[in-house]
């Protein structure tokens, strides 16, 4: 095996009363692209901050190259050769792709100087490595697949052997990320090594040597990738048995319970984001709508729950036409059957800062069942969060704690079980699982197609290509605010793919 | 001619008037590009104006005046990074206090050490800034236009006249040209940026607003030294919001910003000229209206002419590791 590019020994930390990370040890092989999955909250991007130095072990020993280091600081961490892409992109949007790059790096008390260095240095990494992006061009301007390719640029100006990417291609297209693997194989390839953190596990399949399962703030196993198989690893991660893809029956299809027809809507900025797009949704069954984020699924989603005025089109609900004109009331709209799970579940479904009973019946606080006179009735909202808290598995379970101190995942079940209790005759629901854990998706796939059986008409927006086979006994392809294919449950992810890349549907069919 | 005369003495006064809000307004540049907001300029221009005039006065001496007036206010924009960046409190709040303390602080210990009401001791020659002339301002001040342009326009001011000037491009190559400038701006767009790349975001911003506190002391001793003899109790008078909106009007931008001080100075020129002399076809306009011009204009401008101005995206908010 060759030598160890970082060691990791004993590493312990916590916050608060939480411990992020308990006696890790970890081994990274030099020249290899090594995986770390586990749960949010797992503690992955905890010991990658420890190894950039973001935050301080309390305990524990780090080794690079075999020497063993103190990174206190980012830069520390820097002057080791580690860099770090971060999820969140950590670029100032309105400088240029140059600025960006030399931002902590300036090889000069001058620009001009630094800049014209960095220029042909980057001329210099983007033949080697294919990783071209203009300089000149404004981070916010580019596509987040380029933007990502910036930070990658970054940490190699800045001369890093070991590069760490925080959950990677959570913003990115298939084919970008395909275009991401590429570019870290031939990292590998030219003697780096590269650290990939994610809760996908097909990734991992596809991409590393080997991988490290972490659970809880511990590391429970690492293995050879080739040895592996995406069940053990799901299985290490949430610690028991896991159905990665829900079994379901056959869709009994009945009558139309929504029906949109030559729907157009247009963003704030009054750009057309949803152009003339008609679908019927039937009672019984699960209409998925697959695409690449900012593709109009978003408002198509707000027209349909009346947060979103329409510019034309009808959308019938039973029959009877929603008004789209004046926005149409989403309380009027939840009296009628319609329940929304919104995408953004923090802006929007949520309340943070509210109790867990609160947000569990937002949006029917004026039902006769919650009421006493014109006052909340208290008692009879918290034993509806109890039981609701029970039926979804909702941890902790504590209906008194603010909204902001549940998992993701446990957040998403808040809303589900707010919307899905109300009994709607359609149920909206946009990124079901976004943030959510392996085990929670489960959950919320299952809940989700015994909805369908029901009888529920059930609309699923998603950019998780997977989650979208899986659920649906329809897909629908958006592409740049209009519908560009419909297929079945068996359709490929290729097929799929090349429809949300925009790839004409003549062209996907062969 | 008289027109002619008319308009330059205008334009001299709006000169003259502009001064310490351009001063200011670039002040409110340096700590909101870094992503402090900054409501305390107008009482960091106070304490300036007061340190500035009180040493002048017992040390006899301008530039002592001037060195003292840039401490205090560096100092007080110091306690506003105390409470702001090392302990992430509000920035409006300390920014407030901050006016607070100096409107306060300055009558108080004025009164202790001077008994002249909150004032200080009228300054004499030397104490003050004089106006300079330019070379050859007397010799062409009769040929007609040039002349009274130069001599009575760009000539005859104060050395902290042509210091704010100056300070205009100087802080265009500073924010855009160096290495400081790229990172100052940077922290006022994405402090977490600036973290990762290594760099100190808690050391930048305090240096960012040692700059602050430096222009906001020229300011206050352009107000107590040169424009007016001595310290008088809130002689601000509100300068420090003026600027403030200034710099929202200008975009954060340093040319910009010299341009909306010398609009926002005009408009107070203006309002003086005006005072009791009879408008056409309107007829004679009360004082107070006149006076109240340059505010009522402020609002108007910000409400609806300057279309859309993107504040730095990481202004007001302290800056916290997120976990």
């Amino acid at each position: 095996m060759a030598q160890a590019a970082i060691e990791l020994i004993g590493i312990n930390k916590s916050f608060g009363a939480v411990r992020a990370n308990r006696d890790i040890n970890l081994e990274i092989a030099r020249g290899t692209i090594h995986g770390i999955v586990g749960e949010n909250g797992a503690g992955k991007s905890t010991l990658m901050s420890i190894l950039y130095g973001f935050y301080q072990a309390d305990s524990g020993e780090i080794r690079v190259g075999g020497q063993q280091a103190s990174i206190k600081t980012p830069n520390d961490a820097i002057a080791l050769g580690i860099g770090m892409v971060h999820q969140h992109f950590m670029l100032v949007d309105n400088f240029t792709v140059l600025e960006n790059v030399i931002l902590g790096a300036e090889s000069d008390a001058l620009l001009k100087k630094s800049i014209a260095k960095a220029r042909s240095e980057l001329e210099r990494l983007e033949r080697e490595y294919g990783l071209e992006v203009d300089p000149d061009a404004i981070i916010e301007e580019l596509p987040v697949g380029l933007q990502q390719r910036v930070e990658i640029l970054k940490a190699l100006y800045r001369g890093a052997e070991i590069l760490i990417l925080d959950e990677p291609t959570g913003v990115l297209t298939p084919a970008e990320a395909d275009h991401l693997f590429r570019i870290l194989k031939q990292l590998k390839d030219q003697g780096k090594t590269v650290v990939l953190i994610t809760h996908k596990l097909r990734e991992i399949m596809a991409i590393t040597d080997t991988v490290s399962v972490m659970r809880q703030g511990t590391m429970v196993a690492t293995r050879e990738t080739r040895k592996t198989t995406v069940e053990e690893l799901a299985e290490l991660m949430v610690g028991r048995r896991v159905l990665l893809r829900v079994e379901k029956g056959e869709a009994e299809a009945g009558n139309v319970k929504l029906a949109v027809k030559n729907l157009t809507v247009k963003d704030t900025r009054g750009v057309t984001m949803v152009d003339d797009i008609s679908f019927d949704i039937r009672a019984g069954e699960i209409v998925g709508i697959a695409g690449v984020a900012g593709n109009g699924q978003s408002e198509l989603l707000e027209a349909i729950s009346g947060i979103r005025r329409a510019v034309s089109g009808s959308v019938m609900l039973d029959g009877k036409p929603i008004d789209l004109t004046g926005a149409a009331d989403p309380g009027e709209l939840r009296d009628r059957g319609l329940a929304h799970v919104p995408e953004d579940r923090h802006h929007v479904g949520l309340v943070l800062a509210f109790e867990e009973n609160e947000n569990s019946i937002l949006g029917y606080h004026d039902d006769p069942r919650y009421l006493k006179g014109p006052f909340l009735n208290i008692d009879a909202i918290r034993n509806d969060a109890k039981d609701k808290i029970a039926k979804y598995d909702i941890r902790p379970a504590d209906c008194r704690l603010k909204t902001a101190n549940f998992s993701g995942g446990n957040q998403q079940k808040i809303v589900l079980a707010r919307e899905m209790e109300q009994d709607p005759g359609v149920l909206i629901v946009g990124q079901p699982t976004r943030g959510v854990d392996v085990g929670a998706i489960e959950f919320i796939h299952k809940r989700l197609i015994a909805m369908r059986d029901q009888g529920k008409a059930v609309l699923v927006v998603s950019v998780e290509l997977d989650e979208i086979r899986s659920l649906s006994d329809r897909i629908l392809v958006m592409f740049s605010g209009r519908i560009v294919g419909e297929r079945g449950p068996e359709a490929t992810e290729g097929e799929l793919g090349l429809l949300m890349a925009g790839v004409d549907h003549q062209e996907a069919a062969l | 001619m008289d027109v002619f005369n008319a308009i330059v003495q205008t334009l001299d006064s709006t000169i003259r008037l502009s001064v310490p809000l351009l001063l200011a307004c670039l002040a409110g540049l340096y700590s909101e590009r870094a992503g402090i907001f900054d409501i305390g300029l107008e009482g960091k221009m106070l304490v300036g104006a007061f340190a500035g005039a009180a040493a002048a006065s017992v040390f006899h001496s301008a530039f002592l005046g001037l060195g003292m007036a840039i401490l205090i206010s560096v100092a007080f924009a110091m306690i506003h990074g105390f409470a702001s960046i090392t302990h992430r409190g509000n920035q409006i709040v300390s920014g407030v206090a901050i006016n607070f303390i100096a409107a306060g602080s300055t009558i108080i210990l004025g009164q202790a050490w001077f008994q002249q009401g909150g004032r200080t001791p009228a300054l004499q020659p030397g104490e003050r800034f004089e106006a300079i002339t330019l070379p050859g301002a007397d010799a062409i001040r009769e040929v007609p236009i040039l002349g009274p342009i130069y001599a009575e326009l760009l000539s005859g001011h104060s050395i902290l006249v042509y210091l704010a000037f100056l300070m205009v491009p100087f802080t265009w190559w500073v924010l855009f040209r160096t290495r400081f400038g790229l990172r100052l701006r940077a922290v006022g767009e994405n402090p977490a940026a600036v973290d990762t790349a290594g760099i100190s975001v808690a050391w930048l911003r305090y240096r960012a607003l040692i700059c602050t506190g430096m222009l906001t002391g020229i300011a206050g001793a352009y107000l107590s030294m040169v424009q007016n003899g001595g310290f008088v109790k809130d002689m601000t008078a509100g300068k420090g919001y003026i600027a403030l909106a200034a710099l929202i009007f200008a975009k954060w931008k340093p040319v910009n910003a010299m341009f909306a001080c010398l609009l926002f100075g005009f408009l107070d020129a203006l309002s003086i000229r005006l005072q009791g002399s009879p408008l056409p076809i309107i007829g004679k306009v009360p004082v107070q209206f006149m006076q109240a011009l340059p505010y009522i204009l402020t609002v108007i401008l910000l409400a609806g002419f300057i279309g859309k101005a993107i504040p730095p995206r990481a202004g007001g908010v302290p800056y916290v590791k997120e976990r």
